[in-house]
């Protein structure tokens, strides 16, 4: 019993924190039809870029909950100006090529990414535990559990919330959503999909950053430690269907649990069992659980 | 039909071009040996990913095929004791294959990204399995002997070098005579038109599970070759999906003109890697990536299409 709540407690923290990147991934996905892998770059950046401020913020003697800001500030920042450069360098000049090589091209963006992070912040590992202290553990039926990862659920639960608000309520959302079913239709009744493109793909990516840098105060954040988080990223967004937000927090959910479940039963089983679900999942629904509805077109 | 394989132009540039790597073996030094040995091999898996890219299929995760033929050579080892290079080659080809069969049921019914994904999840089952699991080498892998050739262990690593030339420029033949058949020929028909394909009565769903068996079975002999020439197989090096995204990389880097580019292409890469680390460790990955990019943005048509400026090669594209 004890056990089943330790997985089902760490399976929702995991999902909570994957949701968040893969949301990211897959609202760039739906609107612009591209693949980003530079988003394991949003992610390192804004994990780097935190963890750098909270560290020097710490030392100037900053209160402990400054990070917290720090952390917001960092994803947007990180989020906006990548998001910026690399939609106005690369990817404008690739919106006519096929789907595949703009794939590619957003796996340039992550190898360069992945090498500034090194020329910019070194090899060393940074640490930036400060907001996980200054929260304290509570202890939760039985298990002690640091409050601060708790927070991830509240955080995730707002992205949720705050994505379905912004497609079905706002104004933007119903732009989205005529480019999402229909680009060459939305074109056509005067809708400006570059300017909708360039404010995707920069909410994506400050997406991508936050979930970096909220996950940077538990881990070392160290090189190289993006590239597994771009995968699973992968996974959950196929499995939920690419380009669908409540197909994302599915997703999210059955990768976060059924890895809680093979770290702690059959640690052995990990990847593999996430893999394996994605095969399935893409096998029986090639376009994933929960994929948007597509216009059928002759 | 052999008369017709000796007067195709690119076959005989092929022939050309690896026999004189072959006689230049002999005076190369040691590093550089290996360097080519490395870059034929992975050659071949790209020439795999060049017969799937001419029809706009992508594989993310072409290293399942790339570690299953490694892994063949180092199991068959292990378990029967085999170190004959023939063998070897074969057994590497017959794990890709059949795995290349049985998942071309599935995979023959995705396109585009889905294709790419399908693939990549299939792969990473495979790193899975082999991370975790004690029997097969786990994450140490296994070392793999010196290879011999009908009982004969020579010294050094020129007639290893000579043996895979030969291997590489028989697999160039091969797909070149397949791209040439109507089969193959339907490649870039049905690139451009499904419907129109099925209507001419081909099915292109058969069509396009020939072609991925063939580019399981490149990337098999790659990866038995990469076993041979590295002496040592590991689920990091020949499995992960970064080594399904380095095939990827060399096939756009390479182009898809010429089934000699995959060679050209992985060749030039493995020195590329040589130098960048040596001069850069910090930025290598910076190199690659700048380049991919640049590779996409101003020369659609890789490498090769560099090459084809020259008037001798020029003259292939009439062929």
């Amino acid at each position: 019993m004890q056990l089943l709540f330790t997985i089902l407690l760490d399976g929702l923290v995991y999902a909570s924190y994957l949701f968040i990147v893969a949301a990211g991934l897959t609202i760039i996905f739906g609107v612009m039809k591209i693949l980003n892998v530079a988003h394991g770059g949003f992610y390192a950046w804004g994990a780097y870029t935190a963890a750098y401020f909270i560290g020097s913020a710490s030392e100037m003697g900053f209160p402990d909950w400054f990070g917290f800001l720090i952390i917001a500030g960092s994803a947007l920042a990180v989020g906006i100006v990548l998001g910026l450069l690399i939609e106005r360098i690369v990817l404008r000049r690739l919106y006519d090529h096929e789907e595949i090589l703009i794939v590619l091209a957003t796996f340039g963006v992550f190898l360069i990414l992945e090498d500034l992070i090194l020329l910019i912040f070194g090899v060393n590992p940074y640490f930036a535990y400060q907001p996980m202290v200054a929260l304290g553990s509570v202890e939760v039926g039985g298990i002690f559990r640091d409050v601060y990862s708790l927070t991830l659920f509240g955080v995730a639960l707002s992205v949720a919330a705050g994505s379905w608000w912004m497609l079905t309520r706002t104004r933007w959302g119903k732009l989205i959503t005529a480019v999402i079913h229909d680009r060459e239709m939305a074109l056509i009744v005067g809708i400006n999909v570059r300017r909708l493109f360039v404010v995707t793909f920069c909410a994506g990516a400050v997406l991508g950053a936050l979930g970096g840098a909220y996950i940077a105060p538990t881990v070392s954040v160290a090189p190289g430690f993006a590239v597994d988080v771009i995968v699973l990223s992968f996974a959950v967004v196929v499995i939920g269907g690419m380009g669908s937000i409540p197909g994302a927090l599915i997703g999210a959910l059955l990768v976060g649990l059924l890895r809680a479940l093979a770290v702690h039963k059959l640690p052995e089983l990990e990847l593999f069992v996430i893999f394996l679900v994605m095969s399935a999942v893409l096998i029986v629904r090639p376009e994933g659980l929960f994929a948007p509805a597509k216009a059928r077109k002759i | 039909m052999h008369k017709a394989i000796l007067s195709d132009k690119t076959v005989r540039l092929t022939a050309f071009a690896l026999l004189a790597l072959a006689a230049a073996g002999l005076m190369l030094p040691a590093w550089v040996v290996n360097n080519m040995m490395f870059g034929l091999a992975r050659g071949a898996a790209v020439l795999g990913l060049l017969v799937l890219w001419r029809t706009g299929l992508m594989s993310f995760g072409h290293g399942l095929y790339f570690g299953l033929g490694a892994y063949a050579v180092a199991l068959s080892e292990q378990w029967l004791g085999l170190s004959d290079f023939a063998l070897r080659i074969i057994i590497a080809m017959l794990a890709a294959v059949i795995a290349g069969f049985a998942l071309g049921f599935i995979l023959r019914r995705y396109r585009d990204i889905f294709f790419a994904m399908l693939s990549l999840a299939f792969s990473m089952v495979l790193y899975g399995i082999l991370v975790k699991t004690e029997a097969l080498g786990s994450t140490d892998g296994f070392s793999v002997s010196q290879t011999t050739f009908l009982g004969w262990a020579p010294e050094g690593k020129q007639v290893l070098f000579t043996a895979i030339i030969a291997v590489c420029l028989t697999l160039a033949v091969l797909v070149q005579m397949y791209l040439r058949s109507t089969l193959g020929r339907l490649t870039t028909a049905i690139r451009d038109n499904e419907i129109r394909v099925e209507y001419l009565g081909y099915s292109v769903s058969q069509a396009i599970h020939i072609k991925y068996v063939i580019s399981a079975a490149l990337a098999g002999a790659a990866g038995g070759m990469m076993a041979m020439a590295l002496g040592q197989v590991d689920p990091d090096s020949m499995v992960y999906w970064t080594v399904s995204g380095e095939l990827v990389f060399i096939t756009i880097m390479a182009g898809p003109g010429s089934v000699l580019a995959p060679f050209i292409g992985a060749i030039i890469f493995e020195f590329l890697r040589t130098y960048a680390f040596e001069i850069a460790p910090h930025a290598w990955q910076l190199i690659v990536g700048g380049t991919l990019l640049l590779i996409i943005f101003f020369l659609p048509g890789g490498i090769w299409s560099l090459l084809e400026r020259i008037p001798l090669i020029r003259r292939l594209r009439h062929d």
